[in-house]
């Protein structure tokens, strides 16, 4: 079936299965890889994007679901890399392998338009979800309160600023 | 391990020019050297670098070693660029491909790296930096020995003056290259570079989302496929519904793959489609008939029950025997006995083994994540039917590895794969192809006595650990037959046991059985492979000792290594000084014994030494009343040598490695009729962040040895830290991993 919604602030439009996860509508269908396979099952969260600025495992998501929304993904987090969370992540090394990052990234951002000041516990609950077997976890947490700390006008909305979502 | 190679006389480098301005360094070592000096016809070449400075003085570094996390497309450029004098911000750095002709040693493993390229790589950077300084003096008249530099420039303070490196990187292609052994290094009180923090290279990369692993490689007219292997590990494909699977949507090929070719792969059933997701849905309708194998007969329960069989018995062999343990046993005042196991482990990397590989006109190109990338070649070459030389190998970013990418199965199905389809094909495995398909951590059992005398001063020690044999076992030997008796047989890979962990040679009456038992599964190196399972062991079972003695148990240990330990011809390895420090300094970091604690908290300490690395651990755990477990916090002292080459990292590979630790608290793989029964991350539960502790407090001990390795020996340490807190907070003496057996869970 064709689909037609607004990926990183683009309207865009497939023409696939109505049951083909968005994961691999992005990754094959699309050619964005910076959303990642881990588990297919809902597990790992290395898969997390955003749908109508909420944050969803693009694997377990049938691309028929996200007609007429608004998706962001890693690559339209920002313009160029300079979210705060993008930029406390430098900063700090939060990387090692990196794999699962930019599903961190994703699951942090959506965290922080619903609160805006995390405490450790809040941030225990919404990155409960999202695996990272290098074990980066205590960067994670303080990469978050990092960028929390250096949005002077708070953090942007986890969407950018081109999605239907943020206007 | 191999001894640390320097370079000598024999080395001797090449340089080329740039076009446009500037040079090419590279070192070369013939690898009939390496051979002479013994490092074995399997053995790696030594490292080479490589180095080129454009006429604006932009200088690139090849990162040469595979990137899996652990921080060396960072730490070795570093390593040349202090030596060359380099401003970090003009130093950039590319990933090289696989060409041991170039680079040498191209892998990542064992903790290796820093070792095996501290002193060469530096020299590396000395080399050009000397050349550049000759090129000046040509130029300006004047005596080399006059030159210095600052980073990036060269400067003559005599006759005032000074130059970037770029403007005289052409007349330095033309420098004779100094001998290495004529160069002097820097005093480690000049760094600049070395003992930063400095990031990693590809952050940006990684959270912008732009392509860099290697399942983001795109090749035009690309393919995606998956391969079903048996659930039998081992077993073959014999038939399947390959023409139902061939109508399916966007597939393209659908074939069995009768037989392995080497390299641990396997047959299988391979299904090639437009995306991934076709290819995985369409496995979904797939019928095959496998020939299962003798693999089918592995179970788990049955493999427990002939442990403790076997543990009845007498011995199969005996790997050490020091004094007389029966007599020191017979005359302890008390004695503890103990049986510990532990179970089969996956690695689990958050990126499923995956290879891309276009084979056109008897040439392949592979992108391959692998820890060993040279050790797949002549694999595929004969496979193929081509040449070493028809094969080029790019090492894209490694999403984890933690040993499985060690080995190359998935590489070599995906050539084979890529030229019978005639087209470029990506082959990724599903989390379930991973888990079930592992190179595992195996299992192990331990049943051993130890005897206090009356001052309650450990006298004996005796270990029967029963593992795994690879050899094909007389009928029905598996999982649950009769135990296989008679002469050693080969062990299966990583399930064996050195005779040297502590506390051999601090027990004057000390010996290590080994029986085998036959197994089909595969098994192989798991981060701080051997380590990561005996580690809980010796340090629980010392625990128990001290316990049974009356004494604390950090001291406890501090006592048996003021000892005269037992003379070992040769190997040696474990410094007690060494150890010794870092568990007094791990005692003072987490106040042992100091603090008091909340109702249900409790510390537990443990140390080991392993890849040349010492490492004492703290950890203080809580237990709730439904036995749910908080690790509040882990302590954490390392020595890896005099100089930490990034401490950034370095803090980061300790907080990897205490996680991963403790992961394996609540993992394990279980086999039933040859089959993995655990599939995904919800029957293979790994660690969670709200599972982590919040804070790791991790220090190092500067030694005067040189720097080794930090990947993994930080990791084991931590597990037997916190089953022995649980046993000080609950009574309980966990014997056996996971925890889970015990009721125990996370909070």
């Amino acid at each position: 079936m064709a689909v037609t919604f607004t990926l990183n602030g683009k309207s865009t439009t497939v023409d696939v299965p109505a049951e083909m996860p968005l994961l691999w509508v992005l990754r094959d269908v699309l050619n964005l890889h910076g959303t990642k396979f881990g588990c297919g099952v809902g597990q790992c969260g290395a898969c997390t994007v955003h749908l109508r600025g909420r944050a969803v495992r693009s694997c377990q998501t049938p691309v028929a679901n996200v007609d007429g929304a608004a998706v962001t993904t890693i690559e339209g987090l920002s313009a160029d890399g300079t979210h705060p969370l993008q930029q406390a992540w430098k900063k700090l090394d939060v990387p090692e392998c990196g794999y699962c990052q930019a599903g961190q990234i994703m699951a942090a951002a959506a965290l922080l338009t619903t609160r805006p000041n995390p405490s450790d516990t809040d941030i225990d609950a919404a990155m409960n979800t999202n695996l990272c077997r290098c074990g980066t976890y205590v960067r994670i947490r303080q990469g978050i309160h990092d960028a929390v700390r250096s949005s002077s006008n708070g953090v942007p909305s986890a969407t950018t600023p081109t999605t239907e979502d943020s206007k | 391990m191999s001894p640390t190679i320097t370079l000598d006389r024999r080395d001797f480098l090449r340089v080329t020019a740039l076009a446009g301005g500037g040079f090419v360094l590279a070192t070369y070592l013939e690898p009939l050297d390496l051979l002479a000096q013994g490092r074995g016809n399997s053995a790696p070449l030594e490292p080479n670098a490589f180095v080129a400075i454009d006429a604006g003085g932009i200088v690139t570094i090849t990162a040469k070693n595979p990137e899996i996390g652990q921080g060396v497309k960072v730490m070795l450029p570093m390593l040349i660029a202090e030596e060359l004098d380099v401003a970090w911000r003009d130093v950039r750095i590319v990933q090289a491909d696989l060409d041991p002709s170039k680079y040498g040693q191209q892998s990542a493993g064992g903790s290796r790296a820093t070792p095996s390229n501290w002193t060469p790589m530096r020299q590396i950077g000395g080399a050009a930096r000397q050349m550049l300084i000759m090129a000046a003096a040509q130029s300006w008249g004047v005596p080399a020995s006059e030159i210095t530099t600052t980073p990036g420039r060269l400067v003559h303070a005599a006759s005032n003056r000074s130059a970037g490196y770029g403007e005289f990187a052409s007349a330095a292609a033309r420098v004779t290259p100094p001998a290495f052994d004529s160069l002097t290094l820097k005093d480690p009180k000049d760094y600049r570079i070395i003992g930063t923090s400095i990031a990693g290279v590809d952050n940006h990369k990684i959270v912008t989302g732009q392509a860099l692993f290697g399942s983001d490689v795109t090749v035009p007219g690309m393919l995606h496929g998956v391969y079903q292997r048996c659930p039998v590990i081992g077993g073959k494909a014999v038939s399947a519904n390959l023409d139902a699977i061939r109508a399916m949507p966007g597939i393209r090929h659908a074939f069995i793959v009768p037989e392995g070719v080497g390299g641990g792969s396997m047959s299988g059933v391979a299904i090639v489609a437009d995306s991934w997701w076709y290819a995985e849905s369409a496995r979904k309708k797939l019928t095959v008939t496998w020939d299962n194998g003798p693999t089918a007969a592995d179970s788990t329960a049955g493999f427990d029950t002939m442990a403790a069989t076997m543990a009845t018995q007498a011995p199969q062999s005996t790997s050490r025997a020091d004094g007389d343990v029966d007599a020191a046993l017979a005359g302890a005042a008390r004695t503890v006995e103990g049986a510990y196991a532990y179970p089969f482990l996956a690695h689990a990397p958050m990126e499923p083994p995956n290879a891309t590989a276009s084979f056109k006109d008897g040439k392949l190109e592979l992108w391959a994540g692998t820890q060993q990338p040279g050790g797949v070649v002549n694999t595929i070459a004969n496979a193929l039917g081509i040449t070493a030389a028809d094969i080029t190998v790019h090492l894209p970013r490694m999403g984890g590895s933690f040993g499985r990418r060690l080995y190359n199965d998935y590489v070599i199905e995906t050539a084979l794969i890529a030229k019978t389809v005639g087209a470029p094909v990506q082959i990724r495995w599903s989390r379930e192809d991973e888990m079930r398909n592992e190179v595992f951590r195996p299992a192990g059992y331990h049943y051993l006595k130890g005897g206090l005398d009356a001052s309650g001063s450990l006298v004996a020690w005796r270990n029967h650990f029963i593992s795994f044999s690879n050899e094909a076992p007389p009928a029905a030997g598996r999982g649950g037959g009769p135990p296989q008796q008679g002469p050693a047989v080969r062990p299966a890979p990583s399930s064996t046991l050195s005779g040297s962990e502590f506390p051999a040679r601090f027990v004057p009456n000390f010996a290590t059985h080994v029986s085998m038992m036959p197994l089909g599964v595969t098994t192989g190196a798991h981060r701080a492979p051997g380590s990561c399972a005996i580690s809980f062991v010796m340090q629980s079972f010392l625990d128990e000792l001290a316990d049974a003695a009356g004494k604390d148990p950090l001291q406890f240990r501090l006592d048996l290594m003021a000892r005269t330990p037992v003379p070992e011809g040769g190997r040696g390895g474990f410094d007690a000084e060494r150890m010794t420090a870092v568990l007094k300094a791990v005692a003072s970091s987490s106040g042992w014994g100091t603090r008091p604690l909340p109702e249900g908290s409790a510390m537990g300490v443990a140390f080991h030494f392993s890849h040349s690395g010492y490492f004492a651990e703290v950890a203080e755990v809580n237990v709730d009343a439904n036995k749910r477990i908080k690790v509040n916090k882990v302590w954490v002292v390392g020595d890896i040598g005099r100089q930490i080459v990034n401490p950034l990292n370095a803090e980061s590979q300790v907080h990897s490695a205490v996680n991963d630790g403790l992961s394996q608290l609540m993992l394990e793989i279980t086999v039933d009729g040859g089959r993995v029964v655990q599939g995904n991350f919800d029957t293979y539960p790994v660690l969670r962040m709200r599972q982590a502790p919040p804070e790791v407090d991790v220090r190092f001990v500067l030694s005067d040895n040189d720097p080794t390795g930090l990947g993994e020996p930080a990791l084991p340490p931590v597990i037997p830290a916190v089953t022995n807190a649980l046993f000080r907070a609950t009574g309980t003496r966990v014997r056996s991993l996971p925890l889970t057996k015990h009721g125990f869970s996370w909070r």
